[in-house]
C-alpha cells in the first residue's frame, strides 16, 4: 500500500516536472498525454485505495516516510495518514483533476502556454494530494502553501492581462492574511504539545483544552479555542469565507478549467477538509464552533445574494461557490463534519460540471462571458445544455440529485443543532441556510435562463459560429453529470449515518446531530419523501426557480426597473457590500502609503542614508583620519609603542 | 639517527648544515646561473622537511637541559613554515630575475630566518626563544634592505631595525624581571614558580607586560603595529611575502610558549591586555585598510586585522581558542603567501604592481588568475566556503563558548568592514577595464604552484575537517 500511496502523490509531480521543464522537447501532445496518464493513474489508484479501505475493510494507515529534521524533540516529517476521509478526498481530487485535464486539451487548444498549463495543473494535483494525505501539520502547511502558489500562478496564467495580475496579487495577499492565522494556529499546537504529528496532537487534545493563555494580558483564553479560531482563520482564507472571500470572484480571471478545479472543486475546499480533519480539536471548543457557524452562515446567505446581480457567467458561479462553501462551513459549525465533507464531494462534482459547462459556453461564444449577451443557446449546444440542467438542479437541491441529499441533510443538521442554544447564533445559521436555498435557486436559474433560453442576444458574427464543443470538452461534462445526478442517492446512508469515516472524524455525543437525524433515516427514498412533505427547503428552491423564470424569461423588463427603484440595495449588491472598496482603498492603499512612508523616510533616509551609507561614510572618514596617524616618522612610531606600553602598565596599576 | 642524542633537534641542525653548504656554494655561482642557488635552497628545505618528519616525536621531548622542546606543535609549525618559505622562494624567483636582484642573499637570509623561526617554535626557555627571535629578526632587517639601491627599502629597513631593537629590548627587560622573580628561564620552571601565590604579584605582572609589548610588536598588533605597513610597502614584494607569511607562525609560537606554557597561570591578568590589543588591531586594521591605495600596504593593514583574530582566539584561554588560533594562523599564512604571490605575478621588469589600480581588468587579462585572486580575497574576507570563513567561525565560536558575545559581535562587524576592501579588489578585477595589458612573465612552475595555492584556499574551506582535527589534536597533546 505504501508504494501505491507514494505513486499517487508522485506521478502528478513527475508529470508536472516533465511537462514544465521539458515542454518544448515533448511537444503539446506529449505534455497532455503524460499529465493525463499520471493523473488518470492517480485516480485509478486512489479508487483502489478507497475500495481497499471501504469495501475490503482495510485498516487506516498512518506512517512516516522521511524525517526531515529533528529540533529539540520536535520531529519534522513527511508522512501519510490514509484513512477513509483521506481516501474520499483523494478520489474526489484526482477524479475532478483528471476530468479537467481531459477538458483542458480542448479548452486550451490554441493557447501558447499549453505545456505550462498542464504542468501547473499536475503540480496542483500533487500539492493537493500532499495536503489531504498528510499526517502532520508541517506537511499540511506545505500542501496548503503549495496549492496557494499554483493557484497564484494559474490565476495569473495570462500574465499579460492587467486584470489577471491584479487578481492573482489580490488572491495572494488575502490568502496571506488567512495563512498568518493558520501558521499561528500551528505554532499554538506546537507550543502546547511540542509535536506536529496529528495522532500525538489529537491524543493530547484534552490537555490543551484544559489550559488557558493570555494573548492580551489579563484576559485568559481557552487554549483550544484560540488554536481552533486561528486554524479556522486559515480555512477562511483558503475557503474564501467572509470577510476573506474577496479574492475568489476575481480569481475567475484564470482560465476556466482551473476555475473548475481549483476555485470550485478542490483547493477552496481545503479549509473545509482541514477543519473536518481537526475535528478532535474543534469538538473541544464550542466557542470556536460558534464562530465557524456564524462565519459560514453569513457567507452562505450574503454571498448568494451577490450572485443575483452578477452578469459575468463565471462570476455568478464563483459567488455560488462562495455561498456553497458557506454551507459546508455551517455544517462544520454544527459538528456535522460528515455532512460538510459529503456536501464537499457532491459540490465538487456539480460545481466542476457547471464551471466546465460555462467554459464550453465561453468557447462557443468566442470568449464572451457576459450573460446579457447570450440566450437561447439550448438548441446549439444540446450536450452542454443537458449537463447544465443536471448541474443546476443539483446545485439548487432538486429532490433526487446529489446536491439535494447533501444540502438537505445539512439543513436538517443545522435545525437539530440545539446545543448551540436557541439564541442568535442558531437562528442566524438556520435562517441563512434555509433562505439561502431560495437565493441559490434564483441566481442559478437566472443564469441558466439567460444563457440557454429566451431571446438570442448575441451578435450575428458570433451566432453564425455557434456549435457544440468537441468531445474532449463534452466527455468530461457527461462524466461529471453522472455523479452530480445520482451519487447522493447511493452514498448518503453510509457517509452520513453509517459511520463511513470511522475514527477519522470525532464528534462528541452531545454534538452528534447526524446521529439524531440518523434515527429517523430509513433510506434515500424516504428521505426524499420526508423532504417534500415536511421541509420548506424544497419549496423554497422551487419558488426561487419560478421567480427566476418569471423575472428573466416572462417579464425581463422587471429586474431593470427594480434595480432603478431600489438603487440603494442594488448598488450595495453591485459593489459587493463595498468590501473591495474597503480593502483596496482602505487596507491596500493605506498599506501602500505606510510602505511608501517607511521606504522614503525609514529605508532611504534613516537606514540607507544615515545608517548604511552614513556608517560607510563615517568609517571612510575615520579611516582617512587614522591613516594620518601613520606619519612615517620613526619617532612617532616609537612614541606610539611607549604610549602603548604605558597604557598597559597603567592598566595593571589601576585594574 | 645520525645526530645521536641531539636527534630531536635534527631539523635545525640539518638546516644549519645546509645553509653553510648553500653559503659556500653560492660563492662559486655566477650571476647568470643564480638559479642554482634557488634550487639548492629548495633542496635544503626539502631535506629539512624530511628531517622534521623523520624526527617526529610522539610526545614532548626535551633537549639541551630543557631549553629546547620538540612536540607536535613545533612539528606542525615547522612544516608549515618550511612549506611557505618554499613557495615564497618560488614566487620570488621570477621577480628577482627580472629586476636583476637574483642574488644569493635573498635565499640565504630567507633560510637563516627560517632557522630562527624553527628555533622559536621549539623554544622551551626564554633564552632559546630570544635566540630564535633575534636570528629571525636580524635576517628580516637585512632582507628588507636587500635592494641596496632603493631608498624606500633602506628607509623601511631602518625603521624596522630601530623599532625592532626597542621591542627586543622591552622583551629582554621583561625576561629579566621574570627571571629575577621566578629564578627560572625555562617555561615549565616559570610555570611552576608562578603557581606560588607569593610570587604571583605586581612585579611579575610588570615583567609580563613588557614581554607582551615585545610579542605584540612581533605580531604587529596595535599600537605596536606602526612598522608593519611601512615595511610591507617599502620592502621589495618577495621580501614582503616572506615577512607576511612564515614569521606569523613564529609569532604564534612566541605567544603560545610564553603566555600559555610559561605564564598560563596568569591568564586572568594577561587576558585583558590581549583583548585590548586584539580589539584595537581588529578595528584599526580593518578601518585603515579601507583608505589604502597601495595593495601591499592594504594587505599590511589586513594582516593587522587578522592578528586581531588570532589574539582574540588566544585571549579566550581555552583549548578551543588555541586550536582556533593555530588553524587561523596556518590558513592565513597560506592565503597571505598566495595574495603576495599574485602581486609578484603582476609585476615585471621595472614595474612594481603595488597599487590596487593595477588589478583593474585582471579578468580580461587572465580569467584564471583573476579567479585565484578572488579565492585569496574571499578567503581573507571570510566568505564561505573559502577557508577563511571556517577560520573566523572557529574563533568566533571559541569566543562565544568562553562567554564573550560582545567580542564576537565586534569581530563580526570588523569582518564586515574588512569585506569592503577585499571586495574592492574583486570589483577592480572584474568590473573595471584594464589599463595595462602586458602578458605575465612567470614560469610555468610558478603558475602551477600559485594555482594550487589558490585552489587550496577553496578546498581547505570545503573540507576543513582534517586540518581542524589536526589543530585540535596538536593543542590537546601539548596542553
Amino acid at each position: 500500500m505504501h508504494g501505491i500511496h507514494l505513486t499517487i502523490v508522485l506521478a502528478p509531480l513527475a508529470a508536472a516536472i516533465v511537462a514544465g521543464l521539458f515542454g518544448r522537447q515533448i511537444g503539446r501532445a506529449g505534455a497532455h498525454w503524460i499529465t493525463n496518464l499520471a493523473v488518470g493513474s492517480s485516480f485509478v489508484l486512489s479508487a483502489m485505495v478507497l475500495k481497499h479501505l471501504y469495501l475490503d475493510g482495510g485498516q487506516a494507515e498512518n506512517y512516516s516516510l522521511y524525517t526531515w529534521a529533528v529540533s529539540e524533540g520536535l520531529r519534522m516529517e513527511v508522512g501519510f495518514l490514509v484513512d477513509r476521509l483521506t481516501a474520499l478526498m483523494m478520489v474526489v481530487v484526482t477524479f475532478v483533476s483528471w476530468m479537467v485535464h481531459i477538458y483542458t486539451i480542448g479548452y486550451m487548444h490554441d493557447d501558447p502556454g499549453y505545456q505550462r498549463f498542464f504542468s501547473y495543473i499536475s503540480l496542483f494535483t500533487f500539492a493537493m494530494l500532499m495536503l489531504v494525505m498528510s499526517n502532520n501539520f508541517l506537511q499540511l502547511f506545505f500542501g496548503w502553501e503549495a496549492v496557494g502558489v499554483v493557484s497564484y500562478l494559474l490565476i495569473g496564467f495570462w500574465f499579460k492581462r492587467e486584470t489577471a495580475i491584479f487578481a492573482n496579487l489580490k488572491a495572494f495577499l488575502v490568502n496571506r492574511v488567512g495563512d498568518f492565522g493558520f501558521i499561528l494556529g500551528i505554532a499554538g499546537v506546537v507550543m502546547f504539545t511540542n509535536s506536529l504529528d496529528y495522532a500525538t496532537v489529537f491524543a493530547s487534545a484534552g490537555s490543551i483544552a484544559a489550559q488557558s493563555v493570555e494573548v492580551l494580558p489579563g484576559i485568559p483564553w481557552n487554549a483550544m479555542t484560540l488554536i481552533c479560531i486561528l486554524l479556522f482563520i486559515g480555512a477562511m482564507g483558503k475557503s474564501a469565507q467572509a470577510p476573506l472571500h474577496v479574492w475568489l470572484p476575481d480569481s475567475m480571471e484564470g482560465p476556466t478549467p482551473i476555475s473548475a478545479l481549483i476555485h470550485a472543486a478542490t483547493m477552496v475546499t481545503a479549509g473545509i477538509f482541514m477543519v473536518a480533519r481537526m475535528s478532535p480539536l474543534f469538538e473541544l471548543s464550542e466557542t470556536a464552533l460558534a464562530v465557524v457557524l456564524t462565519i459560514g452562515a453569513i457567507t452562505a446567505f450574503f454571498m448568494g445574494l451577490l450572485g443575483i446581480v452578477q452578469n459575468d457567467i463565471k462570476r455568478v458561479i464563483a459567488y455560488s461557490t462562495l455561498s456553497q462553501l458557506g454551507y459546508m462551513t455551517v455544517a462544520l459549525g454544527v459538528s456535522a463534519y460528515s455532512a460538510a465533507i459529503f456536501h464537499l464531494m457532491t459540490h465538487a462534482f456539480f460545481k466542476a460540471l457547471l464551471f466546465l459547462g460555462a467554459g464550453s459556453v465561453i468557447i462557443a461564444m468566442h470568449h464572451e462571458q457576459d450573460i446579457r449577451k447570450m440566450g437561447g443557446l439550448r438548441k446549439y449546444m444540446p450536450i452542454t445544455y443537458w449537463t447544465a440542467v443536471i448541474g443546476t438542479l443539483a446545485l439548487i437541491g432538486f429532490p433526487g440529485t446529489s446536491g439535494f441529499f447533501s444540502k438537505d441533510a445539512l439543513i436538517e443538521a443545522v435545525r437539530e443543532s440545539h446545543w448551540h442554544g436557541q439564541g442568535a447564533v442558531y437562528w442566524i445559521a438556520y435562517l441563512s441556510v434555509v433562505l439561502g436555498v431560495f437565493v441559490t435557486a434564483l441566481y442559478s436559474f437566472r443564469m441558466f435562463f439567460l444563457v440557454f433560453h429566451g431571446e438570442e442576444r448575441m451578435d450575428k458574427e458570433t451566432k453564425s459560429h455557434l456549435h457544440e464543443s468537441p468531445w474532449v470538452v463534452t466527455v468530461p461534462l457527461i462524466l461529471l453529470a453522472i455523479p452530480s445526478a445520482i451519487i447522493g442517492w447511493f452514498t448518503i446512508e453510509p457517509v452520513l449515518f453509517g459511520g463511513f469515516f470511522g475514527e477519522a472524524i470525532r464528534v462528541t455525543s452531545e454534538h452528534d446531530v447526524l446521529a439524531r437525524i440518523g434515527e429517523t433515516f430509513h433510506g434515500s427514498w424516504e428521505f426524499i419523501v420526508h423532504a417534500v412533505t415536511a421541509g420548506p427547503a424544497v419549496y423554497l428552491a422551487l419558488a426561487g426557480a419560478l421567480t427566476a423564470w418569471f423575472l428573466f424569461l416572462k417579464r425581463p423588463d422587471l429586474p431593470e426597473k427594480w434595480a432603478e427603484k431600489f438603487s440603494g440595495v442594488y448598488n450595495l449588491l453591485d459593489r459587493k457590500y463595498y468590501f473591495d472598496d474597503l480593502y483596496i482603498k482602505g487596507f491596500a492603499a493605506g498599506g501602500r502609503r505606510l510602505g511608501l512612508f517607511l521606504w522614503k523616510s525609514g529605508d532611504e533616509l534613516v537606514i540607507d542614508g544615515m545608517m548604511v551609507n552614513g556608517t560607510a561614510r563615517s568609517i571612510g572618514r575615520f579611516a582617512s583620519v587614522l591613516r594620518r596617524v601613520q606619519t612615517g616618522y620613526l619617532y612617532h612610531y616609537a612614541f606610539a609603542m611607549f604610549f602603548g606600553l604605558t597604557l598597559i602598565l597603567a592598566w595593571l596599576l589601576w585594574a | 639517527m645520525i645526530f645521536g642524542q641531539f636527534s630531536p633537534a635534527a631539523p635545525e641542525i640539518t638546516l644549519l648544515i645546509m645553509i653553510c653548504i648553500v653559503l659556500i656554494a653560492d660563492l662559486f655561482v655566477e650571476d647568470e646561473k643564480r638559479a642554482t642557488t634557488f634550487w639548492l635552497a629548495i633542496a635544503s628545505l626539502a631535506v629539512t622537511a624530511w628531517a622534521v618528519l623523520a624526527s617526529a616525536p610522539d610526545a614532548h621531548t626535551l633537549l639541551f637541559d630543557g631549553s629546547y622542546v620538540s612536540d607536535a606543535l613545533s612539528q606542525v609549525l615547522k612544516l608549515f613554515a618550511i612549506g611557505t618559505v618554499a613557495i615564497g622562494f618560488l614566487y620570488a624567483r621570477d621577480y628577482l630575475r627580472q629586476n636583476k636582484l637574483m642574488k644569493g642573499e635573498y635565499y640565504l637570509l630567507g633560510l637563516f630566518g627560517l632557522l630562527g623561526i624553527m628555533i622559536m617554535t621549539s623554544a622551551n626557555s626564554m633564552l632559546t626563544m630570544y635566540l630564535g627571535l633575534e636570528t629571525l629578526s636580524l635576517s628580516l632587517y637585512a632582507l628588507v634592505a636587500f635592494d641596496r639601491n632603493s631608498a624606500t627599502s633602506a628607509e623601511s629597513a631602518m625603521k624596522y631595525f630601530v623599532l625592532g631593537a626597542i621591542a627586543s629590548g622591552t622583551l629582554l627587560y621583561g625576561i629579566s624581571w621574570i627571571y629575577g622573580i621566578t629564578g627560572s628561564l625555562q617555561f615549565d620552571g616559570i610555570a611552576a614558580a608562578v603557581r606560588n601565590d607569593a610570587i604571583n604579584s605586581m612585579p611579575l605582572w610588570f615583567g609580563m607586560a613588557f614581554m607582551i609589548v615585545g610579542i605584540a610588536f612581533k605580531f604587529g598588533a596595535v599600537p605596536f603595529h606602526m612598522w608593519l605597513p611601512d615595511v610591507y610597502q617599502g620592502a621589495r614584494t618577495p621580501v614582503t611575502l616572506y615577512i607576511a607569511s612564515a614569521p606569523k607562525l613564529a609569532a604564534l609560537a612566541l605567544i603560545l610558549r610564553i603566555l600559555v606554557d610559561g605564564l598560563g597561570e596568569l591568564h586572568v591578568v594577561w587576558q585583558g591586555m590581549i583583548m585590548v590589543l586584539a580589539v584595537l588591531s581588529l578595528v584599526v586594521g580593518n578601518v585603515v585598510a579601507i583608505a589604502q591605495t597601495n595593495i601591499k600596504r592594504m594587505l599590511g593593514y589586513s594582516a593587522i586585522a587578522h592578528v586581531g583574530f588570532i589574539l582574540i582566539a588566544i585571549f579566550t584561554g581555552s583549548q578551543d581558542g588555541y586550536a582556533a588560533a593555530l588553524f587561523y594562523t596556518l590558513t592565513y599564512v597560506v592565503m597571505a603567501a598566495g595574495a603576495f604571490g599574485m602581486v609578484i605575478l603582476l609585476s615585471r621588469k621595472g614595474f612594481e604592481a603595488e597599487n590596487l589600480a593595477d588589478f583593474k581588468g585582471l579578468n580580461a587579462r587572465s580569467p584564471w588568475f583573476a579567479l585565484m585572486m578572488l579565492f585569496f580575497m574571499f578567503g581573507m574576507a571570510g566568505v564561505p566556503p573559502w577557508v577563511g570563513f571556517f577560520a573566523k567561525l572557529n574563533v568566533i565560536s571559541a569566543v562565544l563558548n568562553a562567554g564573550f558575545p560582545i567580542l564576537a559581535l565586534i569581530m563580526v562587524l570588523a569582518s564586515v568592514i574588512g569585506a569592503y576592501y577585499y571586495l574592492r579588489v574583486i570589483w577592480y578585477m572584474y568590473f573595471d577595464a584594464a589599463e595595462d595589458r602586458s602578458v605575465f612573465q612567470a614560469d610555468i612552475d610558478t603558475r602551477i604552484v600559485l594555482s594550487l595555492n589558490g585552489v587550496a584556499v577553496l578546498v581547505l574551506g570545503i573540507i576543513p575537517g582534517w586540518l581542524l582535527t589536526l589543530c585540535i589534536n596538536v593543542i590537546r597533546t601539548v596542553y
